[in-house]
């Protein structure tokens, strides 16, 4: 073994003795490929493992925390929901239909392998600047394979998020998000348990595509990335639809002992993975493997990331029953071993045994780094914006029409109506409110999803930054009117070498852990993103959280633009000058200038509780939360969608720029019919509260301190701000 | 009355067509296997939307050849009701049951969103529960619905009154805005010139029931189960 030969596997020195001393000998060159793929950060968790124990994870209401394919939460009445996000960020870049598309695919066999039918697929995406070409492809690109996948495979996407900056252009975030529903008792384990039941292959052949995906994905990216391309994978959502129907058909039958998909690292992962959960043995043999192509090497079977496989433990005796359901479904699945007492992975080729390794030692047992941490140098040199002398816009009506078609802010439909979002008829609130609402056929009740993460706030306080972000997601639940249960998260930085970047993933770590025990919504899930990085510039820290939310009777399910004409408009919650990180900041042309808004946990768990009791009597219309761009894009954003206008006079002590346009968190924009505002007021007693106007019929009209600021008819802001990405893609 | 809905390998608006005749119209239902050739006695069929075989080689071109669609073409021929719904208007197509052809969207991109339909023809058994003219607020999903006739076809068409429904804006009008997708005529649903065959690009099933933003779906369903005597 040469020290080039390790070192181009991506490992250290350092973790090849680990090995030799695990293995009692020198690994041959296979078992150097499977080490250094469960190894890689992407499998293994390295360097946040240590960090990640901090996170909630329990709580009455989870079934399965992180650790199995996806988590698993009690969702009342016999049901449960099983949800996870993850991140496809590297193959996104350099190939963006198919790396996105094979996000999808991924994350949905994540969830069906748990024994749940998925239902809502959700994405956070995080593009360089507009103004570029080549953000613009990728963004069409990613688009693209989103759509192309989930519609074909008939799971509707249903909502998310978008954000521009600089630090994407060379390496966007894209983070997909999937959900399921299955009966609590149905719910399967990814465990290879019963010695002597046999491993079962199914879906498409193996072959030679993605070898070394997860290594990929575990390193920066310099000026060759394209040369990378034959890494990424294809997918194949026509395939893989068979394969969530013959799954969940043979699971529903009751042959299924144990499954696991073959995403990341294909079948290396799954085999130890399994095992190790089992405490058996996994022995398997490649020639029976179907493959694809001719004369495979053994290292190349077991490394191949090839879409659509998945692996199975069956019931030993079962196994025509089994293989029945599969070929009902023109699904080729192969008996490719045996469940065994001896704990290792141990793999034959024609009868020749050419790995043999303890399970545990692969999937449990890599090295974990407390890698050193250090505050970045660029936070003791961040503007304060209370130090910059800037005017108050001379004509608010052009400001806000230009903030209204900026790309931060404008409609999502050139996006989703790419997406299938109604397929599987649940979907009751669809894209454009806080959260997606789906129903739960079969009861009255619903769920509601929400992910979200500013990055802005995060690399300006990276700790304050994450509890804003689980802060705005239960926010979007809760305007929704869903009761917050859990939470999943996709954790995005740069290289965790970098002791800047290690600081910056603990304190976000730290962040999410605090905000999260707040708000009972432990972490059940979710996907650590490192390296994400070109010629060593790091994205901006940028964890997504999931948040899922119950509905009990969906007729108290809200969404966020205005009702009727005539109803009353109150803002919940107070407005202090927070303008760090703020759209209208870039707006009007400053820097990226601290300190980022701030929230208080409790305090907005007070305001999301007291709102839900507000919903709960009926007392409530329409619900929207306040974030970017403020409370005049928060009115704005209510009146888009139904069309209507707004009359609103406010008053304040702040400077009419700063009271309009402060990100400051914890307030929600609520509507209320003007036969109920007397019982309104007398329930939200114990909430700040203040009254801003009426909803009315056509004008957009702001008055502040008796000025009236905006007055821009409905029709002119609509234009602006539905048609502003169709322009940028050269359509309208 | 009873209905069938047919699974390709493929299909994914299966479960919602089930869901909406068996539960929002409350009509016997049962899905009907596309490698069986029994119809288990149904009345109707219902061809629903989705991706049959990925949608690989062209749009409905393989599940033609299924089993199935043999005695689809029988119950056909028996004049007895088929419907077909997005990906199934493409099948019916790709099977010679209906005319023209869905071609890739004008704008090249997959659509879903709701769109407005002006009842062409109130005579027909699809749509007895409409008035001719009036108009239906029902979503629509694909890539593949750009509606494509020859100018000689299209007169026939006219001539026999098999367009159904078109694509119109919401106080009625036909204009090229309120064209999704850039259809021949704007047209969104045509039927066979026997009138016991139609299909739509819209999807009824997805707008049946009140929770959902529309139920003006309803009323083919509803059109079709009026026919059982």
């Amino acid at each position: 073994m040469t020290l080039d030969l390790i070192e181009s596997h991506g490992l250290t020195l350092e973790e090849y003795e680990r090995i030799k001393k695990r293995l009692g000998r020198e690994p041959n060159l296979t078992e150097l490929g499977i080490f250094s793929v469960m190894w890689s950060e992407h499998c293994s968790y390295k360097s946040s493992r240590p960090h990640l124990r901090k996170l909630p994870t329990k709580g009455p209401q989870v079934i399965e925390g992180p650790g199995e394919n996806a988590g698993v939460i009690d969702i009342g009445e016999g049901l449960a929901a099983v949800f996870k996000i993850e991140s496809h960020n590297h193959p996104s870049f350099i190939e963006p239909y198919q790396g996105a598309a094979t996000g999808v695919g991924g994350i949905i066999r994540d969830i069906f392998t748990m024994g749940a039918r998925p239902i809502a697929l959700l994405n956070s995406l995080h593009f360089g600047p507009l103004e570029q070409p080549a953000n613009q492809l990728i963004m069409e690109g990613v688009v693209a394979g989103i759509a192309g996948y989930g519609n074909c495979i008939g799971i509707p996407t249903v909502g998310g998020e978008i954000y521009f900056q600089e630090r994407y252009s060379h390496n966007p975030i894209v983070n997909v998000f999937c959900l399921g529903v299955a009966p609590v008792d149905q719910i399967c384990r990814a465990k290879a348990s019963g010695v002597g039941n046999p491993v079962i292959y199914v879906g498409a052949r193996t072959g030679r595509d993605g070898i070394h995906g997860v290594t990929m994905a575990s390193e920066e990216f310099s000026e060759d990335s394209q040369s990378k391309r034959p890494n990424v994978q294809v997918g194949d959502p026509f395939l893989e639809k068979l394969l969530l129907e013959a799954c969940l058909e043979a699971m529903k039958a009751g042959v299924v002992v144990g499954i696991q998909d073959m995403g990341g690292a294909g079948l290396t992962c799954s085999t130890c993975e399994m095992g190790s959960r089992g405490g058996t043995g996994v022995e398997i043999e490649l020639a029976r493997v179907p493959q694809r192509e001719e004369n495979m090497s053994p290292y190349e079977i077991m490394l191949s990331e090839s879409q659509e496989r998945m692996l199975l433990v069956g019931q030993k005796g079962r196994e025509e029953e089994l293989l029945r359901i599969f070929g009902k479904w023109d699904l080729e699945a192969v008996v490719i071993g045996e469940v065994r007492e001896c704990p290792n992975l141990v793999v034959y080729n024609k009868g020749q045994k050419i790995v043999e390794i303890p399970n545990r030692s692969l999937a449990d047992e890599a090295p974990q780094y407390h890698r050193p941490a250090e505050k970045p140098r660029y936070l003791s040199e961040l503007i304060r914006w209370q130090d910059l002398d800037f005017p108050q816009p001379s004509d608010y009506n052009t400001l806000m029409l230009e903030m209204l078609k900026s790309p931060h802010l404008c409609s999502r439909r050139w996006v989703y109506q790419q997406y299938d979002h109604m397929v599987r008829t649940n979907t009751v609130v669809v894209p454009g409110s806080d959260a997606a609402v789906l129903r739960l056929k079969g009861t009255r009740g619903g769920l509601a999803i929400s992910l979200d993460g500013n990055s802005r706030y995060c690399y300006l306080d990276p700790g304050m930054g994450a509890m804003l972000a689980v802060a705005e997601s239960c926010r979007n639940v809760a305007c929704s009117g869903a009761r917050p249960l859990a939470a999943t998260n996709c954790l995005n930085f740069g290289s965790p070498e970098n002791p800047e970047v290690m600081w910056q993933f603990i304190e976000t770590v730290e962040g999410i852990a605090q905000a999260c025990k707040t708000f009972d919504t432990p972490i059940t899930g979710g996907n650590v993103s490192f390296y994400n990085e070109t010629n060593g510039a790091a994205v901006f820290p940028t964890p997504v959280l999931g948040i899922v939310g119950k509905i009990d009777d969906l007729q108290f399910a809200r969404e966020s633009h205005f009702k009727d004409a005539g109803d009353e408009v109150y803002l919940l919650g107070e407005t202090r000058a927070e303008l760090g990180g703020s759209i209208y900041l870039e707006q009007v042309g400053l820097p990226l200038c601290g300190p980022c808004p701030t929230v208080d946990p409790s305090q907005e768990k007070v305001l999301q509780d007291g709102l839900l009791e507000l919903i709960r009597k009926g007392l409530i219309e329409s619900a929207h939360d306040v974030s970017e761009g403020g409370l005049a894009l928060a009115l704005a954003e209510c009146c888009l969608a139904p069309g209507c206008g707004l009359q609103v006079e406010a008053s304040t002590s702040l400077r009419p720029d700063y009271y309009l346009f402060s990100e400051a968190p914890t307030r929600v924009v609520v509507s209320v019919k003007k036969k109920e505002e007397a019982e309104f007021l007398q329930a939200v007693s114990s909430l700040p509260v203040t009254r801003l106007g009426t909803v009315a019929h056509e004008d957009f009209q702001l008055s502040v301190n008796e000025q009236l600021l905006i007055s821009i008819p409905i029709p002119t802001i609509l234009r602006e701000w539905n048609t502003s990405l169709d322009r940028v893609f050269g359509i309208e | 009355m009873k209905f069938g809905v047919i699974i390709f390998p493929g299909s994914n608006c299966d479960h919602d067509t089930y869901h909406a005749l068996k539960h929002a119209m409350g009509q016997e239902t049962v899905f009907l296997w596309h490698q069986d050739t029994d119809l288990q006695n149904v009345d109707a069929i219902i061809i629903p939307g989705g991706f049959s075989y990925g949608d690989y080689l062209r749009c409905g071109a393989i599940a033609k050849f299924s089993p199935i669609m043999g005695s689809v073409h029988r119950h056909t021929r028996d004049g007895k009701l088929v419907l077909g719904i997005c990906n199934g208007f493409q099948i019916l197509q790709e099977a010679r049951l209906l005319p023209g052809v869905l071609l890739r969207n004008a704008g090249l991109k997959f659509i879903c969103r709701h769109v407005h339909l002006r009842t062409e023809n109130g005579e027909t058994p699809f749509t007895t529960a409409c008035k001719k003219g009036q108009i239906l607020r029902l979503p629509i999903a694909h890539n593949d619905g750009n509606f494509f006739i020859s100018p000689d076809e299209l007169v026939q068409l006219q001539e026999n009154e098999q367009i159904v429904f078109r694509y119109c804006d919401p106080d009625g009008n036909i204009t090229p805005e309120a064209n999704p997708n850039g259809s021949v005529h704007s047209i969104a649903a045509v039927r066979n010139r026997e009138g016991n065959v139609m299909a739509l690009m819209p999807h009824p099933e997805r707008a049946s029931e009140p929770l959902l933003g529309s139920k003006d779906g309803r009323s083919i369903f509803q059109s079709m189960i009026n026919q059982e005597k």
